[in-house]
C-alpha cells in the first residue's frame, strides 16, 4: 500500500486476492468455487460487478483463483 | 422504586448439596453445610448485629459484635466465623450477649467523631445502625483518651475521599480489594491502636496501585470511603435498576438519585454478570452523561463548512428525509445506507436497520462490530453454527486453566477481570498469548504458567501449532469429536494440522514462540479437566482474525472443551452492545438472529410484517461504503452513535469518504469527529435516558431503565421512526417494550423474550426460547447450533503489512482500564486524571537506539501517516513493537493505522502497522475534552475543496 490513497478498483483487488489467499491450501477449483461462494455471501452486487468489469477491461493484479472465481458468480 | 437496600446476610453463601440443620432463637433452619450461624440466622430473618462483616467479603471476625452463645460450647463465638453444626442450639439474644455488644460498640464510639447529623452517611451508616441495635446509650470512657480523631483525609481520588478520622479499621475496605478486586492496593498498616488502612505504602489513594473500581467503598461500613458526589449532593432516596453502557460486561448498577439527579452508581449484587462488583468506568465515570459539551437541540447545515443551525425536530427530519429522498431519486436506491451503534440499546439498533432496509429499501447496514468483533461472529458461526460466545462468566469458576489470547481483561474488562483472578488465586493455571506483557502476566497472587509472546500477526501460527502439538501428542478428546463433531472435516483437519509446517518448530521462526514453551502450553490446555479462552481484539483484528477465530473453535473442540461449565471459546466483546447490535440485524448480509438476507424464509418473516420487499443481496460493508463514497456511488449516510473519523483506520481515508458525501447525519450525544463532516445532527440519548436492552459479551439481555426524561424530549427510536416515516415508511412503536416484542416475534433466539418476562427474571442469555424459556447460560451442551461442529483448516496467510528498513518497528494498539475507546464519555469525567493524553510504549533498547528518552514526543510514522505521542519506556513490550491506545483525537492513533483488514469480514488490522519512531520537537497536543477537531477538520475540507489534490494529514498536527 502506497501512502496515497489506493484506486476503488485497487481495493477490490487487494481485497479479493487476500479471500483468494485464504483458501490457498485447496486446489484452484475449489479455491475459486470457495472464493466465489464468499463474494456471493459478503459483497454487495455493486462490488461484484464492478470486479467483473475490471476484470473485463484486463483485470491486473489479479490472481489466477479469483479471476476463476469471478467466472463462477451469478 | 424507593431506595433498594440489598439484604446483607453477613456471609458469602455456600454451594453444595449437603445441609445441616440446627436451631438459632428457637428457629429451626436448614442450611448448606458449611454455612455460618450469622448467615443461618440472616436467612430465618435473624439479624446479627455486625461490622466486619458482609456476605461479599470471607468471614473475618475482628469486630467482635456478632457474639452468639452456643448450647454445649464455651465462650461467645464469632457467629460469622463459626460454621453451622448438627444439632446445633444457638442464642443471638441474650442479656449476656447485649452487655458484650454495648461494650464493644462503646469503644468503637469512644474513638469515633459525634458528627452523625453532618456526615455524609448519615442515614447510611453501618456503625449508626449497630449503635441503635445494640441500645447503646452512653460511652463510660467519654472522648478525651487517645484517639484517631485528628487522623487526615486524603482526597487525592476525585471519586471518592478516605476520611481516617471515622474509620474502625475492620478491613472491609482492605478485604474488598484483596478478595473482589484482586489488586491487594490496601493493606493496614502499624499494630493495635497504631493499625490504620493504607494505600499502598503510606501513599495516597491516587499514587498507589488503586484503581479506583470502588470496590472499598461499597464495603465501607462507615463514611470513611465515601462517594464524593454523596458528600456534595447528600444521601440518595431512590433507585433504578439499570445497565452499565461501557464495556462488553454489560454490569447492573443500581442508579441511586435524589429527585432526578443521579447520586452514584452502585454495583448490584443481583447482576448476573458482576454480582455485585464495578470498575472505574461504570462506578464513577457517568458524569459524561450530563456534560456541558451534551447537544441537545437537532441541527442543520447545507455544508459542512456553514454554521450550524438549531432546529425543531420536525424540520431536522423533514431536512434529513428530503434531502435522502434525493438522492436516491438522482443516484439510486443504494447510494444511501447507515451505521448502528454498539452503544445503543437493542431497541435503537433494531430501528435503525429496519429503516435502512424497509425505508432506504437496501441493505446497505453495518455496525461498529465490523471493526471490531465481525471475525467472531464469522469464525464461530462457521464452526460452532452461532455468532456467540459459548459460556457465562461464571464458567470461568470451573476453568482449570484459562487461556487469554489477545485481550487484556484488567483493562479492557475489568469486572470479568477480578472474577478471573480470583480463579487463578484458587489454582486454575493461566496462559497467556499476548505481544504485551500485560499484567495478567504477573500481578499481585496471579502468575501466567506460560506466557507466549508472539509477534504481532503470528496467532494462526501459534493456534495452528497449539494444535498440531494436540494431534501429533494423542491428545485429542476422541470421544467428544466422534460424538459432537463432523467426522470428514475433522479427518481434513486433522491431516492439515499435523502438517510439519503447523510444528512448534517450524513456526518458533515465524511468532517468536520458544517451541517448547508453546508445546507445555498445549498440553497443559489439552489435558485439563476444563479448559477455556477468553480473546479480544488482539484476535480479531488482524488480517486473518477470522481463521484465528476458526483456528481457536477447532481446537477447543479437538480438546473437547465446549458444552459445559468452565470450557469454551469466549470473545470478551469491546462495547456493551456489541452482542446485542450484531444480534439485532446490523450486518448488511444478515437480517436479524443471523439470517443471511438471501434466505427467502428469513426474509419472508419480516416482509410480511413490515410490509415491504427486502434485497436478497448483501449490502455494503463500512469500508465498502468509505470506497464507494469516494467512487461516488454512495452519497448519503447515517451514522448512530458511533465516531467513525476517529475510530476508524486509516482516518485520512475516512475522512475524505465523509466529506464526499453529499449528506451525513450524525445521531450523537456529542459534537464528535464524525460530526465535522455531518449536515445533520440528530442528539441522542445517554444510557440514563434510555429504556430499552442491552446483550452483553455472554449473550445476557439486561434491561436499561430511564432514570431521567430524554433530555432532548425524544427516545433515539422515535427520532428514527420519524425519519423512516419521512421518508415515505410508516414506523411507529408506543415504546421500547413494544420494539422488542417484533424482535421476539421475528427472532427465533429471543422467541420468550420481553420486558416484562426480563423484569421478571432480572436479566436472559439468549436463547430464550420455548425449549429454554429461562434462557441458555451455556452453548452447545448437547449438541452445536449447527448439528455437528465443523473443523475449518486455517493456513496461516501472513499479512501484507511488512516491516522495513523504512518502518522497522510494529505499532499495536490497545485500550486503558480508566478510558473507553474513542474517549467521547470518559473524556469528559474525572478519569482524565488517570490518563490524561495517549502514550506510545516503547521497548529500552529500542528507545536507546533512536535516542528517545522517558516521557519526551516522539513522531510515529506510517505509510499511511504520522503522529507524534509523548514515549513512556517499558520493558513490558518486545524489541520492535511499540503500543498506544486510541483514547484522544489529538493523538490521531488511526491516522498511522492502514487500510489492511480481515480477509473475511474487512475487520481493520489496527494491531498490525508498520512504523518508525524517532524524537521529535514537536509538542503532542493534549484535548482532555474534545478537540477542536471539528474546525480543524472543516479547515482540511475547505483546503481540499480549493483544488488540493491530496488531503493533508490534519489529523495529527491541526487538533
Amino acid at each position: 500500500m502506497s501512502g496515497a490513497h489506493e484506486t476503488d478498483d485497487a481495493a477490490l483487488v487487494r481485497m479479493v486476492n487476500q479471500i483468494a489467499k485464504n483458501f490457498g491450501h485447496h486446489n484452484a477449483d475449489v479455491a475459486a468455487a470457495e472464493v466465489a461462494k464468499h463474494l456471493g455471501q459478503f459483497w454487495a452486487p455493486a462490488m461484484r460487478l464492478q470486479l467483473e468489469r475490471y476484470i473485463d477491461a484486463g483485470g491486473s493484479g489479479v490472481d489466477p483463483v479469483p479471476l476463476q472465481a469471478v467466472g463462477l458468480l451469478v | 422504586m424507593s431506595l433498594l437496600k440489598e439484604p446483607d446476610l453477613g456471609t458469602p453463601a455456600v454451594a453444595g448439596e449437603a445441609t445441616v440443620d440446627v436451631c438459632i432463637d428457637g428457629i429451626a433452619v436448614s442450611v448448606a453445610a458449611g454455612t455460618s450461624v450469622m448467615r443461618a440466622a440472616a436467612e430465618a430473618g435473624i439479624n446479627i448485629p455486625k461490622l466486619c462483616a458482609t456476605d461479599t467479603l470471607n468471614a473475618f471476625g475482628s469486630c467482635r459484635l456478632c457474639l452468639v452463645e452456643v448450647d454445649g460450647r464455651p465462650g461467645t463465638p464469632a457467629s460469622c466465623t463459626t460454621h453451622c453444626a448438627p444439632g446445633m442450639q444457638v442464642s443471638t439474644q441474650t442479656p449476656r450477649l447485649e452487655k458484650l455488644r454495648r461494650g464493644v460498640m462503646e469503644l468503637y464510639i469512644s474513638d469515633h467523631p459525634l458528627d452523625c447529623l453532618t456526615c455524609p452517611a448519615n442515614g447510611d451508616c453501618e456503625l449508626q445502625d449497630m449503635a441503635g441495635a445494640v441500645g447503646l446509650r452512653e460511652v463510660r470512657y467519654g472522648f478525651d483518651g487517645e484517639n484517631h480523631l485528628d487522623a487526615p483525609t486524603d482526597d487525592s481520588n476525585p471519586y471518592f475521599s478516605f476520611d481516617a478520622s471515622k474509620c474502625i479499621a475492620c478491613s472491609r475496605c482492605v478485604r474488598a480489594c484483596d478478595e473482589v478486586q484482586g489488586t491487594f492496593a490496601l493493606t493496614i498498616a502499624g499494630r493495635g491502636f497504631d493499625s490504620k488502612v493504607s494505600a499502598g505504602a503510606g501513599e495516597s489513594f491516587m499514587q498507589s496501585e488503586c484503581v479506583s473500581c470502588g470496590a472499598c467503598v461499597q464495603a465501607c461500613p462507615t463514611s470513611t470511603l465515601q462517594e464524593k458526589t454523596v458528600i456534595q449532593l447528600g444521601v440518595p432516596q431512590r433507585t433504578v435498576l439499570t445497565t452499565c453502557a461501557y464495556c462488553g460486561v454489560g454490569c447492573s448498577f443500581k442508579a441511586e438519585l435524589r429527585g432526578d439527579e443521579v447520586v452514584r452508581m452502585v454495583p448490584y449484587k443481583d447482576g448476573g454478570a458482576n454480582e455485585g462488583h464495578s470498575c472505574v468506568k461504570g462506578r464513577f465515570a457517568w458524569g459524561y452523561a450530563t456534560h456541558k459539551d451534551r447537544q441537545l437541540s437537532p441541527m442543520i447545515r447545507e455544508r459542512i463548512t456553514d454554521e450550524w443551525r438549531p432546529v425543531s425536530w420536525d424540520e431536522a427530519i423533514t431536512y434529513a428525509a428530503d434531502r435522502l429522498k434525493a438522492i436516491q431519486a438522482e443516484y439510486g436506491r443504494n447510494s444511501i445506507g447507515g451505521i448502528t451503534s454498539s452503544r445503543c440499546t437493542n431497541e435503537e439498533v433494531f430501528v435503525v436497520q429496519k429503516m435502512i432496509r424497509a425505508a432506504f429499501g437496501n441493505n446497505n447496514v453495518d455496525t461498529c462490530a465490523r471493526v471490531c468483533h465481525s471475525p467472531t461472529g464469522y469464525g464461530l458461526k462457521q464452526t460452532f453454527g452461532t455468532s456467540a460466545g459459548t459460556q457465562d462468566f461464571k464458567s470461568v469458576e470451573q476453568a482449570d486453566v484459562i487461556v487469554v489470547i489477545g485481550a487484556n481483561p484488567t483493562d479492557g474488562h475489568p469486572v470479568f477481570a477480578s472474577r478471573m483472578k480470583r480463579r487463578l488465586r484458587e489454582g486454575a493455571q493461566l496462559v497467556v498469548i499476548d505481544p504485551r506483557r500485560i499484567d495478567l502476566v504477573r500481578s499481585p497472587h496471579v502468575e501466567a504458567t506460560h506466557f507466549l509472546q508472539l509477534s504481532p500477526g503470528t496467532n494462526v501460527a501459534v493456534v495452528n501449532a497449539l494444535a498440531h502439538v494436540v494431534v501429533t501428542e494423542g491428545l485429542v478428546d476422541r470421544a467428544f469429536v466422534a460424538e459432537r463433531c463432523e467426522a470428514d472435516s475433522f479427518a481434513q483437519w486433522e491431516s492439515f494440522i499435523a502438517e510439519p509446517q503447523n510444528s512448534p518448530e517450524a513456526t518458533e521462526s515465524i511468532t517468536g514462540v520458544p517451541a517448547a514453551a508453546l508445546r507445555a502450553a498445549a498440553r497443559l490446555y489439552a489435558i485439563a479437566t476444563n479448559a477455556a479462552i477468553y480473546y479480544g481484539l488482539g484476535v480479531t483484528e488482524h488480517s486473518q482474525g477470522s481463521t484465528m477465530v476458526m483456528g481457536m473453535a477447532n481446537l477447543a473442540m479437538a480438546t473437547g472443551n465446549i458444552g459445559r461449565d468452565g470450557v469454551g471459546v469466549n470473545p470478551l466483546r469491546g462495547q456493551n452492545n456489541v452482542q446485542g447490535s450484531c444480534d439485532m440485524g446490523s450486518f448488511p448480509h444478515e437480517l436479524p438472529g443471523y439470517r443471511h438476507v438471501s434466505d427467502d424464509s428469513a426474509r419472508a418473516v419480516f416482509e410480511d410484517l413490515w410490509g415491504t420487499l427486502l434485497d436478497a443481496d448483501p449490502g455494503l460493508r463500512i469500508p465498502n461504503m468509505f470506497d464507494a463514497a469516494l467512487a461516488g456511488t454512495y452519497r448519503g449516510m447515517y451514522v448512530q452513535g458511533e465516531d467513525i473519523a476517529q475510530s476508524d483506520p486509516n482516518v485520512k481515508h475516512v475522512k475524505a469518504a465523509l466529506a464526499s458525501l453529499d449528506l451525513l447525519i450524525v445521531q450523537d450525544l456529542f459534537l464528535n469527529e464524525t460530526a465535522a463532516f455531518a449536515h445533520v445532527f440528530l442528539p441522542g440519548t445517554s444510557f440514563l435516558e434510555k429504556d430499552g436492552t442491552f446483550t452483553n459479551a455472554e449473550r445476557r439481555i439486561n434491561r436499561v431503565r430511564p432514570v431521567m426524561a430524554p433530555k432532548t424530549g425524544k427516545q433515539e427510536w422515535q427520532v428514527t421512526c420519524e425519519l423512516a416515516t419521512a421518508m415515505g415508511y410508516p414506523m411507529d412503536y408506543v415504546n421500547g417494550a413494544a420494539i422488542m416484542d417484533e424482535i421476539a416475534a421475528t427472532t427465533p433466539t429471543f422467541a420468550r423474550v420481553s420486558f416484562a418476562r426480563l423484569d421478571e427474571a432480572g436479566s436472559l442469555q439468549w436463547p430464550v426460547t420455548e425449549a429454554a424459556p429461562d434462557g441458555t447460560p451455556i452453548m452447545h451442551v448437547d449438541g452445536f447450533v449447527r448439528g455437528k461442529g465443523h473443523f475449518v483448516d486455517t493456513p496461516f496467510v501472513p499479512t501484507d503489512e511488512r516491516t522495513s528498513r523504512k518502518f522497522p518497528l510494529i505499532l499495536t494498539t490497545g485500550r486503558i482500564l480508566s478510558q473507553y475507546n474513542v474517549g467521547a464519555q470518559t473524556r469528559r469525567t474525572a478519569n482524565v486524571e488517570w490518563h490524561g493524553e495517549d502514550i506510545l510504549e516503547i521497548h529500552p533498547h529500542d528507545a536507546e537506539e533512536r535516542g528517545i528518552v522517558d516521557g519526551s514526543a516522539v513522531s510515529i510514522t506510517s505509510r499511511v501517516g504520522e503522529t507524534v505521542l509523548r514515549a513512556r519506556i517499558a520493558d513490558r513490550m518486545p524489541q520492535g513493537v511499540v503500543y498506544t491506545t486510541f483514547h484522544y483525537p489529538s493523538s490521531g492513533a488511526n491516522v498511522v493505522t492502514t487500510e489492511f483488514s480481515d480477509w473475511a469480514t474487512n475487520c481493520p488490522e489496527y494491531k498490525v502497522t508498520a512504523v518508525q519512531v524517532a524524537p521529535t520537537s514537536q509538542l503532542p497536543v493534549g484535548d482532555a475534552v474534545a478537540s477542536g477537531g471539528a474546525m480543524a477538520a472543516i479547515a482540511e475540507l475547505a483546503a481540499a475543496q480549493a483544488g488540493a489534490t491530496a488531503l493533508t494529514n490534519a489529523g495529527a498536527t491541526a487538533q
